[in-house]
C-alpha cells in the first residue's frame, strides 16, 4: 500500500443481545480518500460509524487512526459466551480501549448524523460556534473573565469563514432548525469541520435532498476534502453520488462486508447485486 | 430466645413497613413504568387518604369511612393526572415532571390549611389496631396483617396485569408508548387505570401505615412516598415484583438501623442505598436495560 | 445598540436600582414587609439562578439545591460566630471545637467552596444518571446531608440538631443585593462564554455535543460544581438574613420552591428567575398575605373561607396554572433587556399611535 492509512478497522464486531449489527468488519480508508460505505438498510453501517466514533465500545475488534490504536474490545464475562464471530479468543488479555465520542473527535475525526443533530436552540452561526469550543486553549476561568478575547475572537472568525464556505452568511442569525433541510445537512458538515478533523464521517449526507442538491452535495464534498485535506469516509444510499466520487467502495450485507473496490467492480460484482435485488424480489 | 424478644419487634415493624412502603411503592412503578414521570404527587395522595379518614370518622360508621376513603383517593388519583398530567402529554418529561411537583406543593398547602397545621389524630380501625403478642412482642395487629395483604393484593394485581385486557395493555404501553398507541390502544384510559390502581393501593397503604403512626400531618406523605420511590427503583423501575421486593429491603433494614441505635440516619440509609443502586445498577433489581439509538 | 452604550446602559440601570434601594431604606420605616421581600428576594434570586444554570443551561435536572445552600449556610455560620459567643451556643457541646472566627466575605466564599467540594464528590458519580435518576440521587444527597448535620456525633462542629446563631448579620437591604448581583453577574459571564456555549450544546442534545468533541462529563461536573458554589453563597446569606439557622429548615420542600421559581421565570433565563424570585418571595410572604386574615367582611357576609392557609393554597393554585397553561414562564428563555424593552415598548407606542391616526383618517 503506497498511501498511509488513516482508519483501519479491524475484526469489529458489534452485538446487541443477540443480534449482530456488525460482523467481523474489516476495511480501510487511505489518506486524501473519499471512502463510501452502502449496503440495504439494517446493514449495520451507521453501528459501523458509531463503533469508530466511540459511541459503542465494540463486542470485538480493534479501530487504528493514523497508524495508532485508538479503540480495541475483546468479548468478556456474559458476551464471550454470546460471541459467535471470528477469532473470538484473538484479543484477549489485551487491554481495553474505549474512549467516548469527545477524545475521538480531539483525535481528529469528526461526524455528521443520518438524523440530524443540530443544536436546536442555537442559531447557524452559534452551532458552528460551540464545535470550535472542542480547540480551546482557555479553562473556565480565563473564559468567564475574558481573559481570552483574542482567542475568543479568533474562534467567531473562524466560524464566519466556515459559514462562507457553505454558502450560510446571509442566514447567520437564524435558528439552525429553520433552515430548509438541505441547508441543514451543509450546516451539519460546517460544525463538523469546525472541530478541525482530518478523517471526515459523513453519515447518509444526501439523504432527503433532490437530484439538483445531490449534485450540488457532490461538487461541495469534492470542493472541501481538497480545501481542507480531508480524508472523507461517508455512508450514502444515493448511488450517483457515492460512483460519482468514491475512490472506492465497500458494501455491507447483514453487518458483513460482501465486496470493496471502485465503482465499475461494485456495480459489476454479483454479491453486490444480489444484496441489493435480492432482498427487492423478496419484498 | 431473649435475642429475639429484643430484636424481633425491629423486624415485625420493618416487614409492616415494608408492606406498607411497597403498596405505594407499586402506584411509582407503575406510573413510571408507562409516563416515565416520577410522580412527585404520589406520596402526598396518600397522605391525603389519611386526612380522609381522620374527618370522615367524625361524620360516619367506621365501615363506611374506610369506603370511602378509598373511592375519594382512587378519584383524587384520576383528577390528579387527568388535571395536571394529561395537558402535558406531550411536553418535555421535565415539565411534567414540575408539574408533578407542582401537585405535591398544591396538596401539602391544601392540607395545611385544612388541618391548620396541627397533627391529627388518626382513627384507630377496630381489630387492626388491636395489640397482640407473638414470642413475648407486643404489638399491634396491623404488623401482621400488612404483608399478608400486601402479598395478596400484589398476587391480585399480578393477574390483573397478566389476564385481563387492560392489564395487556398496560404492559403494552410501558415497553412501548407511541406504538401501543397504534395498535389502538386507547392510551388515555390505561394511563387513567394506572393511576386509579395506584391509588387505591396508596388508600389501602395509607390505612395501614397511619394506624402505626400517632397523627396525620400536611407533610406525613413525603417521606414515605420518597422511600416508596427509592423502593421501587431499587426493584427496578416498572417491575412490581421488584418495587415490592424492593420495598421490604427498605422496611426491614431501616428499622434494623433504627433498633441499632442510629435513628437520625435511618431516613439517609434510604437515600444512600439509593445512590449505591443507581451509580452500580440503575436498572436495579429486575429492571431491563435500554440501549439509546443513535 | 452598540456594545459599549449597552453596557453604560446597564451599568447606570444597575447604579439607579442601588440608588433608589438606598433612598427607600432612608424613607420608608424597616418594619416594612417590602425590605424583606426584597432581602429574601436577592438571595432566592441567587439561589434560583444557580439552579438555572443547571436545569435551564446545562438540561441537568438536580434537585439538591437545598443541600448545597444548607452546606453553605453552616459552613458560614461555623466560621464567623464569635469566639465569645461560642461556648452559649455550643452549650451542649463544650463551646464546640472550632475556636476562631474569620472575616464575613471570606466566610461567604468558604460556604461556595464547601458545596463545591461537595458537588464534586457527589458528582463525579452521580453525574453519569439520566435526567430523573439524576433528580431523585441529587434530592437524596441533600437528604442525607441534612441527616448528617442534624448528628449528635458531630455536635462540636455542627450543633446537632440545635441552632446556630450569633452570627454576623446583615441590615442594610444593599448587602444581600450586592453580593447576589457579583455573584449573579459572574454567573452571566460564565453563560455568555464559550463554556456556557458548551452548556447550552449540551442542554440541546448530547449526543452531538459530544460527536463536537465536548467533554460531557468534565462539562456536567464543570456546570454541576459551580451551580453548588454559588448555592452554597446564597445558603450562606440565608443565613445572615435569617440571623438563626437549623438543618431542618433545609428540606427538600425548600429545593421545590426554587425549582417553581426557576419555572415561573423561565427555564433558561437569567433575568426570568430573578424577577421569579421577587414575584415568588412577595407573593407568598406579602401581597397575598390577606388571605389569611380570618376577619374579612363584604358587606355582612363573613369569608369565613379565609384564614391563616388560604394564601398558600391561592398561591399553589396560581403556581399550577402557571406551570399548566404557561409552560415558558415569564421569560421563557429570553433575557430582559434595555434594548429588548425598548423594542417592546415602541412596538405597543407605535400601534397605539396607528391605530389613533387611522381613526382620525376616517
Amino acid at each position: 500500500m503506497s498511501k498511509e492509512n488513516v482508519l483501519k478497522v479491524e475484526n469489529v464486531t458489534m452485538q446487541f443481545g443477540g443480534v449482530i449489527a456488525v460482523d467481523n468488519l474489516n476495511l480501510e480508508v487511505n489518506q486524501g480518500e473519499i471512502v463510501s460505505l452502502i449496503g440495504p438498510n439494517g446493514a449495520g453501517k451507521t453501528t459501523a460509524f458509531n463503533v469508530i466514533t466511540g459511541v459503542y465500545a465494540p463486542t470485538n475488534g480493534a479501530v487504528y487512526y493514523k497508524g495508532s490504536k485508538i479503540i480495541e474490545n475483546h468479548p468478556q464475562g456474559k458476551m464471550k459466551k454470546l460471541y459467535r464471530g471470528e477469532n473470538p479468543v484473538m484479543y484477549t488479555g489485551h487491554k481495553v480501549l474505549a474512549p467516548t465520542p469527545d477524545k475521538i473527535t480531539a483525535l481528529g475525526i469528526a461526524r455528521t448524523f443520518q438524523n440530524i443533530r443540530l443544536f436546536k436552540s442555537q442559531t447557524v452561526f452559534e452551532n458552528i460556534l460551540i464545535a470550535k469550543h472542542l480547540r480551546r486553549t482557555s479553562n473556565v476561568f480565563t473564559a468567564t473573565f475574558r481573559l481570552n478575547a483574542k482567542e475568543e475572537a479568533r474562534m467567531r472568525e473562524e466560524a464566519e469563514e466556515l459559514l462562507k464556505i457553505v454558502d450560510l452568511t446571509d442566514v447567520r442569525d437564524e435558528l439552525a432548525t429553520s433552515l430548509p433541510y438541505g441547508k441543514q445537512r451543509h450546516l451539519e458538515i460546517a460544525r463538523a469541520l469546525a472541530t478541525q478533523p482530518e478523517l471526515l464521517l459523513l453519515d447518509e449526507p444526501a439523504a432527503g435532498m433532490n437530484p439538483q442538491e445531490t449534485l450540488e452535495l457532490t461538487e461541495f464534498i469534492g470542493r472541501i476534502r481538497d480545501e481542507f485535506g480531508l480524508t472523507i469516509f461517508m455512508i450514502e444510499h444515493h448511488m450517483d453520488l457515492v460512483m460519482e466520487i468514491s475512490d472506492r467502495i465497500y458494501v455491507l450485507d447483514f453487518g458483513k462486508s460482501i465486496a470493496e473496490g471502485n465503482s465499475e467492480e461494485i456495480r459489476s460484482n454479483p454479491r453486490v447485486i444480489e444484496a441489493y435485488l435480492g432482498g427487492a424480489q423478496d419484498e | 430466645m431473649e435475642w429475639i424478644t429484643k430484636n424481633l419487634p425491629y423486624l415485625m415493624a420493618g416487614i409492616s413497613v415494608g408492606g406498607q412502603y411497597a403498596l405505594i411503592a407499586i402506584g411509582y412503578t407503575m406510573v413510571y413504568g408507562i409516563l416515565r414521570l416520577i410522580n412527585f404527587a404520589h406520596g402526598d395522595i396518600f397522605m391525603v387518604a389519611g386526612l380522609i379518614m381522620v374527618y370522615a370518622v367524625t361524620v360516619m360508621p367506621m365501615p363506611l369511612a374506610l369506603l370511602l376513603v378509598v373511592v375519594a383517593t382512587v378519584a383524587l388519583g384520576f383528577l390528579v393526572e387527568r388535571a395536571a398530567y394529561k395537558p402535558l402529554r406531550s411536553a418535555p418529561r421535565m415539565s411534567v415532571m414540575i408539574s408533578a411537583i407542582g401537585v405535591s406543593y398544591l396538596l401539602q398547602n391544601l392540607a395545611l390549611y385544612i388541618t391548620g397545621g396541627l397533627s391529627q389524630q388518626y382513627p384507630a380501625i377496630p381489630w387492626l389496631s388491636d395489640t397482640v403478642t407473638i414470642l413475648g412482642a407486643t404489638t399491634k395487629r396491623v404488623t401482621l396483617v400488612t404483608p399478608v395483604l400486601t402479598i395478596i393484593l400484589v398476587v391480585v394485581l399480578g393477574l390483573l396485569i397478566k389476564y385481563t385486557k387492560v392489564g395487556m395493555a398496560m404492559r403494552a404501553a410501558s415497553r412501548d408508548f407511541e406504538t401501543s398507541q397504534l395498535m389502538g390502544i386507547k392510551i388515555n384510559s390505561v394511563i387513567s387505570m394506572t393511576f386509579v390502581i395506584g391509588s387505591f393501593l396508596a388508600a389501602v397503604g395509607s390505612m395501614l401505615y397511619f394506624t402505626n403512626y400517632t397523627g396525620v400531618t400536611p407533610t406525613a406523605g413525603a417521606m414515605p412516598g420518597l422511600k416508596a420511590f427509592v423502593a421501587a427503583v431499587f426493584g427496578g423501575i416498572g417491575s412490581i415484583p421488584g418495587a415490592v421486593i424492593g420495598a421490604f429491603i427498605i422496611g426491614i433494614c431501616e428499622n434494623i438501623i433504627k433498633g441499632v441505635g442510629w435513628t437520625t440516619f435511618s431516613d439517609a440509609f434510604t437515600f444512600a442505598l439509593l445512590i449505591v443502586i443507581l451509580i452500580a445498577k440503575p436498572t436495579g433489581l429486575f429492571g431491563e436495560k435500554a440501549i439509546d439509538k443513535v | 445598540m452598540k456594545k459599549q452604550t449597552k453596557i453604560i446602559w446597564n451599568v447606570g440601570l444597575i447604579a439607579a436600582l442601588l440608588l433608589l434601594l438606598f433612598i427607600l431604606e432612608q424613607v420608608v420605616p424597616s418594619s416594612s414587609m417590602l425590605f424583606m421581600v426584597l432581602k429574601k428576594g436577592a438571595i432566592y434570586a441567587l439561589v434560583a439562578v444557580s439552579m438555572n444554570l443547571l436545569n435551564g443551561f446545562t438540561g441537568l435536572f438536580s434537585l439538591g439545591q437545598a443541600g448545597f445552600m444548607l452546606l453553605g449556610a453552616y459552613t458560614y455560620a461555623i466560621l464567623t460566630i464569635p469566639v465569645e459567643s461560642r461556648a452559649s451556643v455550643y452549650q451542649y457541646f463544650d463551646g464546640g471545637i472550632v475556636q476562631f472566627a474569620i472575616p464575613v466575605p471570606l466566610a461567604l466564599i468558604a460556604g461556595g467552596v464547601v458545596a463545591a467540594v461537595f458537588a464534586f464528590l457527589i458528582g463525579l458519580p452521580v453525574l453519569r444518571l439520566k435526567s430523573d435518576y439524576l433528580a431523585i440521587a441529587t434530592l437524596g444527597f441533600a437528604e442525607i446531608i441534612r441527616a448528617v448535620f442534624q448528628w449528635d456525633k458531630l455536635g462540636p462542629l455542627t450543633n446537632g440538631s440545635n441552632l446556630l446563631r450569633n452570627f454576623p448579620t446583615f441590615q442594610s437591604v444593599l448587602y444581600p443585593f450586592i453580593v447576589a448581583g457579583i455573584c449573579i453577574g459572574l454567573i452571566v459571564l460564565l453563560i455568555n462564554s464559550t463554556y456556557g456555549r458548551a452548556f447550552k450544546a449540551i442542554r440541546d442534545d448530547e449526543i452531538a455535543a459530544e460527536a463536537m468533541g465536548i467533554n460531557l462529563a468534565h462539562h456536567k461536573q464543570l456546570a454541576f460544581v459551580i451551580s453548588s458554589f454559588f448555592a452554597g453563597v446564597s445558603g450562606g446569606l440565608l443565613a445572615m438574613y435569617q440571623t438563626t439557622i437549623q438543618a431542618s429548615m433545609f428540606k427538600s420542600a425548600m429545593t421545590y420552591e426554587i425549582l417553581l421559581i426557576v419555572v415561573i421565570g423561565g427555564i433558561g433565563s437569567v433575568t426570568g428567575s430573578c424577577i421569579g424570585s421577587f414575584l415568588f418571595i412577595a407573593c407568598s410572604e406579602w401581597w397575598l398575605r390577606f388571605l389569611d386574615n380570618s376577619n374579612l367582611y363584604i358587606g355582612d357576609f363573613h369569608l369565613s373561607f379565609m384564614r391563616p392557609g388560604f394564601r398558600k393554597v391561592v398561591f399553589s393554585v396560581i403556581i399550577m396554572a402557571i406551570v399548566l397553561f404557561y409552560r415558558k414562564g415569564l421569560m421563557g428563555d429570553r433575557e430582559f433587556s434595555i434594548e429588548g424593552a425598548r423594542r417592546f415598548f415602541q412596538k405597543h407606542f407605535k400601534k397605539k399611535q396607528a391605530v389613533e391616526g387611522g381613526s382620525s383618517h376616517e
